[in-house]
């Protein structure tokens, strides 16, 4: 028997935001920052990810009886290489460009810790309907952190999005949101606003705070006072 | 006299120029997870400095004679079954099932081994040994390798694999004792709320990474510098 856990529904929804990999548990840093300068790597790059951790998810469920305790990372870590040549080989052949400015970081997924730690935490316990919703739920939650990262670093550093100019023609380009350090910073400051915000929420119902900055919009103390 | 030159430039590129963690963002994990304390952070950077040239130089004797195109032994096996001795033999696609493979098995055998004969150096790091399997430097450094040696003409010797690999290392070591360092004196201070934690680490790597920027270029004087040193 399968060891009780939380159900397929509570891994995919908790995956999207309540756990998101990047904001609440800061797994997968590298092509977070690495690959966030623009919209088309970081949708390729969570695209490839959500291939291997489903799959990847999808083959240690299946397996998981089968899994010996001191040899299992290595199992995992295998079975994450095999589905990650695969995609890189995929990328190359029907996307060429774009593998070439992903360059290492698709290998490098396989040592993306968020594709172990589903592996250990979900997959080697639960069956394989809970496991496939996980690995879904939690590329979602993957993909959704590399583009609201890549969003900000794209519109501020260039005036685009996907390549089409959305910002003014006279927009200057933080030539810096496309280096490393704009990386860093953009990660930290939106943590900062997701913490933030979650923190908010928990206090007074985000709601509630909306519902009280209207009505002071409105109240005729505030239109008086202006 | 220039491959020393050239070994320079890479240790320079590796450790400063391009950073492993400033710049690549590999191993960004452990320098947000080990950074608390200066004692730790550089127990991790010795740890992985000495990993990466470990099993950098296993992979490049992996790359060198099993996987890189036109390969020796994948060649001779193909000419003793009798294939024929034209085609070139490529197993890159392996590459990062067996690079992997190797990191995991090497990070086994030097925790075992430091167990056994240096109880003193396990203590100090022992602890981190398990962790740096999935720490991506490790496996930047091999991929990186195996970037140059794609073109047979060219290919990267077992000097300039290593030199690479300690360059890393030793770039990551500096990355997160200097980051520790800052975290030291960061908890004495009044740091927003929301952005206690991760967030100002960020943010902290941002600037830093923005002083290592600074760096560009360097190599060029350096090279003038050894040419007319070493002439």
């Amino acid at each position: 028997m399968d060891k009780e856990g939380p159900t397929a529904l509570e891994r995919f929804i908790n995956g999207v935001l309540p756990e998101n990999p990047i904001y609440r548990q800061l797994l997968g840093m590298c092509p977070t920052l690495a690959v966030t300068n623009a919209m088309k790597p970081a949708v390729t790059m969570a695209a490839a990810t959500a291939f291997v951790l489903i799959c990847s998810n999808i083959m240690v469920s299946l397996i998981r009886r089968l899994l010996k305790p001191h040899l299992r990372i290595l199992v995992f870590t295998l079975t994450i290489a095999t589905f990650v040549t695969i995609a890189d080989r995929f990328l190359a052949a029907y996307v060429y460009d774009m593998s070439k400015q992903l360059g290492p970081y698709v290998p490098l997924i396989i040592v993306n810790c968020l594709i172990i730690s589903r592996a250990e935490i979900c997959a080697s316990k639960q069956g394989l309907a809970v496991a496939t919703a996980d690995g879904i739920g939690m590329s979602l939650g993957f993909g959704l952190g590399l583009a609201s990262i890549a969003t900000v670093r794209e519109l501020l550093g260039s005036g685009t999005w996907f390549g089409i100019h959305v910002l003014p023609a006279g927009w200057p380009n933080w030539g810096i949101m496309a280096l490393p350090p704009g990386a860093f910073v953009t990660l930290g400051l939106l943590l900062a606003v997701v913490e933030w915000g979650t923190r908010r929420r928990a206090a007074t119902g985000i709601w509630r705070t909306v519902r009280m900055l209207w009505s002071w919009r409105h109240s005729p103390a505030s239109s008086s006072s202006s | 006299m220039e491959t020393l030159t050239g070994l320079i430039l890479i240790f320079i590129s590796a450790a400063l120029i391009n950073n492993f963690v400033l710049h690549y963002f590999v191993g960004i994990c452990p320098f947000l997870g080990v950074s608390r304390r200066v004692d730790t952070a550089f127990g991790m950077g010795c740890a992985v400095t000495f990993v990466i040239s470990i099993s950098t130089m296993l992979n490049w004797m992996f790359t060198s004679f099993i996987l890189r195109p036109g390969a020796p032994l994948p060649a001779w096996v193909w000419r003793t079954a009798g294939g024929n001795p034209q085609t070139q033999l490529d197993l890159s696609v392996l590459s990062y099932i067996i690079y992997i493979f190797v990191i995991a098995s090497s990070v086994q055998f030097v925790e075992m081994y430091v167990r056994k004969f240096s109880p003193p150096l396990y203590k100090s790091f022992g602890v981190f040994l398990p962790l740096i399997t999935t720490n991506c430097a490790i496996l930047f450094a091999s991929l990186e390798v195996l970037k140059h040696m794609q073109d047979p003409a060219n290919l990267w010797s077992l000097p300039q694999a290593l030199t690479l690999a300690l360059g890393g290392g030793i770039g990551f070591t500096l990355a997160i004792s200097l980051m520790a360092g800052i975290r030291e004196e960061l908890d004495l201070c009044d740091v927003p709320r929301p952005l206690r934690g991760a967030g100002i680490a960020l943010i902290v790597a941002g600037i830093m990474a923005m002083a290592f920027m600074g760096f560009t270029g360097v190599e060029k004087g350096v090279e003038t510098a050894l040419t007319s040193l070493l002439r």
